[in-house]
């Protein structure tokens, strides 16, 4: 942990990423506590007012400005990261689960199993996943627990090729021969001699897919399919504002830089998660 | 290569099958179209008959059964909503969004790759920091946003092209340009590093150390061998493009093939969701075979396997 630590200080653009991937979590986290006004409270006595930065910690504020329905941007951009962070951190979860220990399966069993499940990925690499997030959430429903369904789905065929490789590299290691010398069970030699050798690159696969799982998400709920109104998201902040784009560029603008800048961070730590463990995966996505 | 070829068009079939099927039964769990094509108030007759009529009373295995055939024979059904062939109104899209993925590809391409053999050539300098901090801010802006800000400012406020629509070049131009900036930022950073893992072969040194003209060891030894991944890269970002951006085509109002199968999604269309899903997978499939075709022109000794 401590190496951990002293490689990160080394690397500027990792510490960055994570430093900044911090104080995005921790903002989230502590949304409730900032003394922001509430997000989802309209005043249709102060809509669209520009962004201002005198009198910043006088109440009534508004260093972002104010929606169309007079609602702070800051404060929702704010709380919209809880729900887009924890929608994301699930989906990355759930995908994430699935992913590896699908890809374990196949790389163990080879053989039928090994085929079936590959046959399985490449009809969903032919669906783009855009419209198969499209035309799943329209069949169940726009509501927080379908989105990170949706948003899994498209996850874990990213970990389930990338593991298999390892695995199957790793079944012909003499510690799993020796394993199964001594008789283990195939899931005990799964969980507890395989997983643990593949967990390096699953946690890295993880950071760069909740990169895109973000911006997915985001365009999920441009499109009208996200995290249902009044409450705030990323992405219905943009399809929102977008109708005012010629008086009020302060509405569409704001939540894009902060969609950037949470990327970007997250990106960052990926990257160097990547380069530290294990520079192979590179040419590998 | 015969026996190859065979075996990757019999897996590409497979594939496309495996689509058309997962797609028949989600969008069967969409709901019915028969509520959403009649006027509201309609009887429970009018119901009855127009579901009839089409094919949807029957047993969904049935159902399916008779579409998979159908498709086979290159028959998509008739669209509920437009009345026509459901593949003939996708293709009237194909052109529309051919342009804008091809516009993208190009210019994305090349600037990428300029971007990316600068970078990893020029190590250590201003001038990889600079590609490098682009390329990363490239791939972190969500590219709906990134269509919305260039409308912000060349549209509403400098008036140079238009907000949307499509026709002409001046119509091209932004979208063109918001999907160049995400693939160039892919292949750029994808090329540097896999230019600089080349560069620390073995054979490289081998190739210097005889003599060989830097450039020459640059496009014969390093430059072949780094764009195979790249290549990989530039087929599945096609194979994307080509099915049509939704997001970017629902911001620029791009009549393209994404949205008209988001459209149909939303009207409940069965027939254009399927032909459409099914004519974007199969162009998936098809660039990325020529992909794999152009692995053996680039390196030989994938050929002979």
């Amino acid at each position: 942990m401590k190496a951990f630590f002293l490689a990160l200080l080394k690397s500027r653009a990792g510490l960055f990423g994570f430093l900044l991937v911090s104080v995005f979590v921790l903002a989230a986290i502590l949304a409730p506590y900032l003394g922001l006004p509430v997000p989802t409270r309209s005043n249709l006595l102060a809509r669209m007012v520009a962004p201002t930065w005198t009198g910043l910690f006088s109440p009534g504020a508004h260093p972002l400005g104010t929606d169309e329905l007079g609602r702070d941007i800051l404060s929702r951009i704010v709380h919209g990261s809880r729900i887009t962070l924890a929608i994301a951190a699930a989906a990355v979860i759930l995908g994430g689960i699935v992913g590896t220990l699908l890809g374990i399966v196949a790389g163990y069993y080879r053989g039928m199993v090994d085929r079936v499940l590959m046959r399985i990925v490449d009809i969903q690499l032919a669906l783009p996943l855009m419209l198969l997030a499209l035309l799943v959430v329209a069949a169940l429903g726009p509501s927080t627990r379908n989105l990170v369904i949706v948003l899994a789905l498209t996850s874990w065929l990213r970990y389930a090729r990338i593991i298999r490789g390892q695995v199957l590299a790793l079944r012909e290691r003499e510690f799993i021969l020796s394993a199964h010398a001594i008789g283990a069970g195939t899931w005990r030699i799964m969980l507890k001699h395989l997983l643990p050798n593949v967990m390096t690159p699953a946690l890295v696969i993880a950071t760069l897919e909740l990169a895109r799982i973000i911006i997915m998400d985001a365009a999920l709920s441009f499109l009208g399919l996200g995290v249902q109104p009044p409450n705030p998201s990323w992405g219905r902040m943009l399809a929102d504002g977008r109708v005012y784009i010629s008086t009020a560029w302060w509405i569409v603008t704001f939540p894009g830089i902060a969609i950037l800048l949470t990327v970007l961070s997250v990106n960052l730590l990926g990257d160097w998660l990547r380069d530290h463990f294990d520079p192979k995966l590179r040419t590998m996505r | 290569m015969t026996r190859y070829l065979v075996g990757k068009l019999a897996e590409s079939l497979l594939a496309i099958w495996g689509v058309v099927t997962i797609v028949f039964f989600v969008s069967r769990v969409l709901g019915d179209p028969a509520v959403l094509l009649l006027p509201v108030g309609a009887g429970q007759q009018d119901l009855d008959a127009l579901r009839a009529s089409l094919g949807l009373d029957r047993p969904i295995l049935e159902q399916y059964l008779i579409s998979v055939l159908a498709m086979v024979r290159g028959d998509f059904g008739i669209s509920f909503q437009h009345q026509r062939p459901a593949m003939d109104v996708v293709l009237e899209r194909m052109p529309v969004t051919a342009t804008l993925a091809g516009t993208a590809l190009l210019f994305g391409t090349l600037i990428g790759a300029v971007a990316g053999a600068i970078a990893a050539l020029k190590r250590g300098t201003i001038s990889e920091f600079i590609v490098m901090v682009a390329a990363l801010l490239g791939q972190a802006t969500p590219v709906f946003w990134l269509g919305i800000m260039l409308i912000l400012v060349f549209s509403v406020d400098l008036g140079w092209f238009p907000t949307g629509g499509s026709g002409t070049i001046a119509h091209l131009v932004l979208p063109g340009l918001t999907l160049s900036v995400f693939v160039s930022a892919s292949i750029a950073r994808l090329l540097r590093s896999s230019l600089l893992d080349i560069m620390r072969e073995d054979y490289v040194r081998t190739a210097r150390a005889k003599g060989l003209l830097p450039r020459t060891v640059f496009f014969w030894h390093i430059a072949r061998n780094a764009l195979i991944p790249v290549i990989t890269m530039i087929g599945i970002i096609a194979g994307e493009l080509l099915g049509g951006s939704v997001v970017i085509e629902t911001v620029f109002a791009w009549p393209g093939v994404g949205r008209i199968i988001m459209q149909a999604i939303q009207a409940q269309d069965f027939p254009v969701i399927q032909a459409g899903v099914a004519l974007v997978a199969a162009i998936f499939i098809v660039v990325n075979l020529l992909v794999d075709l152009l692995y053996g022109v680039l390196d030989p000794r994938i050929r002979r396997r």
